[in-house]
């Protein structure tokens, strides 16, 4: 087999190990694709009841917004396993295998894919159960779920750079915090026209936003009427935004994996 | 001669802070060579370097015949690394481990497993395969990062205080499992803190202090340096301690925490019936007499001072 063979089988390889831990580990996986549907019958049932958006219902609303901000979430899982190998001395293990050193790396972005590919379907199964439904065919609902994988992708190279870079668990605990309000300072939950007027802004162009936007624009779920250029152009900022990041955050990741050397 | 594990003038800096700084090394084929040092000696960045997992400043090694910049891929066909803290996937099965560490390296599955079998086997971890690692004790953990890094048969390994945090009968294991290596014809270099170690199983050891090498040679030859055998006396009362001192001559050095003293004894036998008798007419009640060969722990504190001092 030649190098490039190689570098796909021993990401394979990485990726299989994900699987071994679902078989292990059942309820940690669950627990992992039950928080976001907990999230969306809090929100649904709990809180959406004060929400009114104007032609639709809130959970016709809601749903996109979850979707997109389960892709953010993920980004806790990518970074808190690549941390965890680096600490235990997994990596160097790894690293002083003859083994394609790119598989450690992509090995970790199939299966974190792939783990997003479930939650994504859990998740809208949960939503066709509420009565969330997409309305423009296939197309539009495959297009949306390209968009929303996409974002999920960027946000893999973030986490990766994180996971290589944060070693101290304070850091680790205030990124898992931070995660929080980047997810809901955005259009997920609510409109950003609600919040005060700085804040509106942060919100309507946050990535998250985008993708939830153009998600609800292409399973034909309502939204609020938002005269603001990045809600205007949600669908061109749900494919920039994430490029942005890659192209951000995949040069650091591969950077901060050389320097481990260093 | 040729040797399996060869560095000259390794510098390694973090910041400031020299690592390496002209870390030399030279370890003969089939042979356990110890670094011995305390914490931040050097010890594991040299490690680190001839494991191709840290580049060097400035300097050069080989292992194995292969440059460990250049060749890296050589260099880690050709190795293992068990590294200080047991670098294992703590929810797979010790099975699973080895399958995907082999896998890793390239066997293909069925010899993967068939791999992964033997070394658990030969580890006495055959009927725990199957338990996840997180519930393997610290003994069985460190057998199983011992068998990880031996999936290739790979003519050197490298051991990071293998030993650190085991109990007794942990350490007493993985000694064994090296000592059956070294029978097979493995190159092994070892770092330890543990002066015991260095002497259990090394044929050689360098003293490492600061970056550097200070001293190499035989355990016996090191502790040569320090001087030859002594006689050594606990003394039942503390206040008999000057009259032991006074017995044993004017290089006498007493230590009042341990009731001990000793003194350099070139004769041995002659020595130990000349202290006895003395003991004895000048009536100081002793709850030991011995004659001894320094300790690899005399020779550490004597080469790090000494060097400290030229510095």
């Amino acid at each position: 087999m030649n190098r490039l063979t190689w570098a796909f089988a021993d990401g394979w390889t990485v990726t299989r190990r994900e699987f071994t831990h679902w078989g292990a580990n059942p309820g940690q996986l669950v627990a992992g694709l039950l928080f976001p549907v907990m999230v969306v019958l809090l929100f649904a049932y709990l809180l959406g009841g004060g929400i009114e958006v104007p032609d639709g219902g809130y959970r016709e609303f809601l749903m996109p917004g979850m979707f997109a901000m389960t892709m953010v979430f993920g980004l806790e899982g990518t970074f808190t396993s690549i941390g965890n190998d680096v600490t235990k001395g997994v990596t160097d293990r790894f690293r002083s295998l003859p083994m394609a050193s790119s598989a450690v790396v992509s090995g970790r972005a199939a299966a974190d894919m792939l783990t997003t590919v479930l939650a994504l379907a859990v998740l809208i199964a949960s939503g066709l159960a509420i009565g969330w439904r997409a309305h423009n065919g296939l197309a539009g609902a495959a297009a949306a779920v390209g968009l929303l994988l996409w974002l999920r992708f960027a946000l893999l190279w973030t986490g990766i750079w994180l996971g290589l870079k944060i070693r101290n668990p304070e850091a680790v605990m205030a990124i898992q915090i931070l995660v929080w309000p980047i997810g809901f300072l955005s259009s997920a939950i609510t409109s950003p026209a609600t919040m005060p007027g700085w804040l509106g802004a942060i919100a309507d162009w946050n990535p998250l936003s985008s993708t939830a936007a153009a998600a609800r624009e292409l399973f034909g779920n309502p939204g609020w009427p938002n005269d603001t250029w990045a809600a205007a152009h949600a669908v061109e900022l749900a494919l920039v935004w994430p490029l942005v990041i890659t192209l951000v955050f995949a040069p650091l990741s591969v950077r901060a994996y050389r320097n481990l050397s260093r | 001669m040729t040797y399996t594990i060869e560095a000259h003038g390794l510098v390694k800096r973090f910041g400031a802070r020299a690592a390496l700084d002209g870390f030399d090394l030279s370890v003969p084929e089939g042979t356990v060579h110890g670094l011995l040092g305390p914490n931040g000696a050097g010890k594991t960045t040299a490690v680190r370097v001839l494991t191709t997992l840290l580049r060097p400043d400035a300097g050069a090694a080989r292992v194995a015949g292969f440059d460990v910049v250049r060749d890296g891929d050589q260099v880690r066909r050709h190795i293992g690394l068990v590294g200080q803290h047991a670098a294992l996937d703590e929810v797979l099965s010790g099975r699973a481990n080895l399958e995907m560490f082999g896998r890793l390296s390239h066997l293909r599955p069925a010899a993967a497993a068939r791999r992964a079998g033997e070394l658990l086997d030969r580890f006495g971890l055959g009927d725990t395969g199957k338990k996840a690692v997180k519930n393997y004790s610290g003994g069985m953990r460190r057998r199983l990062d011992l068998a990880a890094g031996l999936i290739l048969s790979p003519p050197v390994l490298f051991l990071d205080e293998p030993t650190t945090g085991l109990d007794p009968r942990g350490r007493a294991e993985v000694w064994s499992a090296v000592r059956d290596l070294v029978a097979r014809g493995t190159t092994v270099l070892l770092t330890t803190q543990y002066l015991e170690e260095a002497d259990q199983l090394a044929h050689r050891v360098s003293v490492v202090h600061e970056g550097r090498q200070v001293a190499e040679g035989t355990p016996e030859e090191l502790k040569k340096t320090v001087g030859g055998d002594r006689v050594e006396i606990v003394v039942h009362d503390p206040a008999d301690l000057p009259a032991a001192e006074a017995l044993l001559g004017p290089s006498a050095q007493g230590d009042p925490d341990t009731r001990r003293v000793s003194a350099p004894a070139s004769d041995r036998m002659a020595t130990l019936t000349r202290v006895v008798q003395d003991l004895r007419d000048s009536g100081i009640a002793a709850d030991d007499v011995a004659i001894r060969r320094p300790t690899l722990d005399e020779v550490f504190l004597h080469l790090t001072s000494s060097d400290r001092s030229h510095a």
